[in-house]
């Protein structure tokens, strides 16, 4: 009898610990999806204030039509891009153009004195630092995701139901290439 | 700090397991001052012989643990705007374009923690200083200086956010209002104590001491007085080393956060360099704040003593931990 008892609670106790691991998955699973999403909004963020930012500084910076456009360009590639890989490429490619174009403001003192101006490189260096904190938060929680499917005995109940791990946000390196590109030759 | 530099999740390791050491031996240390209390004093357990003295319940542990559970929550409920209030702190206003910066460097850290916003608070003050207050991240607030906004770089004033952040993802403003109120139940059992004894008590400690079996019982005796009289010593320093302990964790947690140590310790070099008190912040609320609002220069000297009675770590010792950090490639 007494034995009968302490294996039903011990029963009870595997079950508890399994179906707090296996919420303690799902709820994971959640935080790792909503982590996606939240790269998304920064991006469109991103997308939205490009616009703005090339009209305001086309007035100082007539004559470097070509960056501008490869920024505009390089933008609407990247919003209309379909697919994890395809507009991970491709923001870097705008990012790569942006980092080209705010060098090339620094030899433009009246642009860089331009109070609107001022305001839109902050939101925008604010908007890239928010994609990268995104991207460092969708890879830290995915990561913790990972670890608890990996882990004893946490594996066990993440085989069972068939958890698949999150893949990790990594940067390419065919799009890491372009940004070294910066000319920062003085022009007059 | 360990002999070998410590990277960022070491660092926070480290802090988490030395929290929770000392939080211990302040537990056991009250628990040994409660119990002695009804031990020595009531008669807990009462006797079966001896009916005319003795208590059923532990009764001076539990109304000290009564109180200091009293104190934390009515302190959690009001606590944040109480500080705010005394720190005179406003509210910022988001459509302010002066403090746009610092409300998207606070989105920046929400969105790297994965926590909602805090509340922003303006302090008219000319030092460099902030701090954090709140129940829970929820009903969090994080306080500015003029001075901080002021005096700090983009990526300065993104470590110090932070560093609040931390404090506040780190529910330390919880564990420091339950480390205050075990403090107070401490002195409530001390000042009863005491007076217990002076008005005859006598007749009791002598009974119980009787009782509890000779020798083994008179030292324990002796050490529970002893006790009772550093108590409010002990307990202090508990505290304090506590706090020291937060407050390098907030640094490695922010740091983890910005995945940037270096700037936090050039934030950490500037404050400590503008060394005017910050007036506007009151004592009791120094918990929290990036760095000692008395500006005092116990801060500086990195003897033991000073070590022991600051609420923050030595700057120097800050800065050198995270620029260790830095240096493991964060």
């Amino acid at each position: 009898m007494i034995y009968f008892v302490a294996f039903i609670i011990l029963i009870g106790i595997v079950l508890l610990w399994a179906v707090a691991q296996y919420n303690r998955l799902v709820t994971f699973r959640n935080q790792v999806q909503n982590g996606w999403k939240q790269i998304d909004v920064q991006l469109k963020r991103r997308h939205d204030l490009i616009p703005n930012l090339v009209n305001t500084v086309k007035g100082y910076m007539g004559f470097e039509q070509e960056t501008l456009e490869k920024v505009i360009k390089a933008r609407n590639a990247a919003a209309s891009a379909s697919g994890i890989q395809d507009s991970a490429e491709k923001e870097n490619v705008l990012s790569g153009a942006l980092t080209r174009l705010f060098a090339l403001a620094e030899n433009y003192p009246t642009l860089k004195s331009n109070e609107n101006v001022r305001q839109l490189q902050e939101e925008l260096s604010s908007t890239e630092n928010k994609i990268s904190f995104a991207r460092q938060f969708y890879n830290d929680i995915a990561t913790k995701f990972n670890i608890s499917q990996q882990t004893f005995p946490g594996n066990l109940i993440a085989v069972l139901f068939r958890f698949q791990p999150a893949e990790l946000f990594e940067i390419r390196e065919t799009a890491e290439r372009e940004v070294p590109n910066v000319d920062l030759s003085l022009r007059k | 700090m360990g002999p070998l530099p410590k990277n960022i999740y070491e660092q926070q390791a480290a802090n988490r397991r030395n929290t929770a050491l000392v939080v211990c031996a302040f537990i056991l240390f009250f628990a040994f001052l409660g119990f002695g209390f009804d031990a020595f004093l009531l008669g807990f357990p009462p006797r079966t012989t001896d009916h005319d003295f003795g208590v059923p319940f532990p009764v001076a542990t539990l109304v000290a643990l009564a109180y200091a559970g009293f104190t934390t929550a009515r302190s959690l409920r009001s606590g944040d705007s109480a500080v705010l209030r005394s720190a005179c702190a406003e509210p910022i206003p988001e459509s302010d374009p002066a403090y746009r910066q610092l409300f998207n460097i606070a989105d920046e850290m929400s969105i790297a923690s994965g926590i909602v916003r805090p509340k922003l608070y303006l302090i008219t003050d000319p030092d460099p200083n902030a701090f954090a207050t709140g129940r829970d991240p929820a009903h969090a607030s994080i306080a500015v200086t003029q001075g901080l906004v002021r005096k700090l770089s983009r990526e300065e004033l993104q470590g110090v956010i932070a560093h609040e952040m931390s404090h506040i993802r780190n529910n330390d403003v919880r564990l420091m209002t339950v480390v205050a109120a075990l403090i107070g139940a401490v002195m409530l059992l001390v000042e009863f104590g005491l007076r217990t004894m002076q008005f005859g008590g006598g007749r009791k400690k002598s009974s119980s001491g009787g009782r509890s079996g000779g020798g083994a019982g008179l030292v324990l005796f002796v050490l529970w007085l002893f006790a009772m009289v550093v108590a409010p010593l002990v307990s202090q320093l508990l505290a304090l080393a506590v706090s020291r302990q937060r407050e390098y964790l907030a640094d490695a947690s922010g740091a983890e956060l910005t995945r940037n140590p270096g700037a936090l310790a050039s934030a950490l070099e500037k404050i400590d360099a503008a060394d005017e008190p910050t007036r506007s912040i009151k004592k009791g609320t120094g918990n929290l704040c990036i760095a000692d609002p008395l500006g005092r220069r116990a801060n500086e000297r990195e003897g033991f003593l000073a070590d022991l009675l600051a609420t923050h770590p030595p700057v120097g010792k800050r800065i050198t931990a995270l620029r260790a950090m830095a240096y493991q490639g964060a």
